[in-house]
């Protein structure tokens, strides 16, 4: 369920300020990604179960993991886009934005390693 | 009957709550001891860079939400103040869950080392009515091979 948030792309990401072993030879500046996500109302009924035990709520964590896999993925196309191959420094935020929306906001910098 | 079934609901969160919450700790502490052998860092970022083949971020994240009886026992704390135990012990768990999913898929990869890992602590405002509802908490961090 948990893997590498880099899917599907030869983008590298870190959050330090290189990539160990590799030399940065161009910056392209800041990119970012962000998706704001609602949640299904089924999943807030089951939730409101959940709520007398306590304890995890899976569907949440698959949603807000979905929705920041996504987040990524828009942040590592602008990247590609640029013609980076890596991005580094990147952080995570989340608000929420309005009752029952949750914003997740990626950002970095692009890079170019060798 | 408004009692009957308020007594139910607090029972069932004080009993289930507390049991899952026990098995949620043994399993922890069982996970946390067999990914011993992977240190994970703090620091990372302003240092010189580890020498390494490859780098990779990865993420841990966990939604916890309190049950009935911690809501009710947090409420009556808010009255006199102090330590409320019962949400240390929810966001704990939480933190030490997120951490241990980010260690393990990074164990996966067939990281040596995580470095600079972060921590973010989010309200997601599940339920409405009084505090806490759920709380999402990811660690984030990269690792080194």
């Amino acid at each position: 369920m948990t893997r590498s948030i880099a899917r599907n792309t030869d983008i590298t990401l870190t959050n330090l300020e290189g990539v160990p072993g590799k030399e940065i030879i161009a910056h392209y500046g800041l990119v970012q990604g962000s998706t704001i996500r609602a949640k299904h109302v089924g999943k807030d009924i089951l939730a409101g179960f959940k709520n007398i035990v306590g304890g995890e709520l899976k569907a949440y964590t698959e949603l807000l993991q979905e929705s920041r896999q996504e987040a990524v993925n828009r942040m590592v196309m602008q990247a590609e886009q640029l013609g980076a191959n890596a991005i580094v420094n990147v952080r995570f935020a989340t608000s929420s934005v309005a009752p029952g929306a949750a914003e997740l906001f990626a950002y970095g910098t692009a890079v170019k390693v060798r | 009957m408004d009692i009957l079934v308020y007594l139910t609901l607090l029972g069932m969160g004080y009993f289930i709550g507390n049991r899952r919450e026990r098995k949620h700790y043994e399993d922890i502490k069982r996970r946390e001891k067999s990914t011993l052998h992977v240190p994970v860092m703090s620091w990372g970022a302003k240092q010189e860079l580890p020498y390494a083949h490859d780098a990779e971020m990865f993420v841990g994240s966990v939604v916890v939400a309190n049950d009935y009886f911690k809501t009710i026992s947090a409420s009556l704390r808010n009255l006199v103040g102090g330590r409320v135990t019962v949400y240390e012990t929810l966001i704990d768990r939480g933190r030490r869950e997120a951490m241990l999913r980010m260690k393990e898929s990074a164990i996966e990869w067939g990281a040596s080392q995580v470095l600079n890992v972060r921590f973010e602590t989010a309200n997601i405002a599940g339920q409405s009515r009084g505090g806490m509802g759920a709380v999402e908490i990811m660690a984030y961090g990269t690792g080194i091979r």
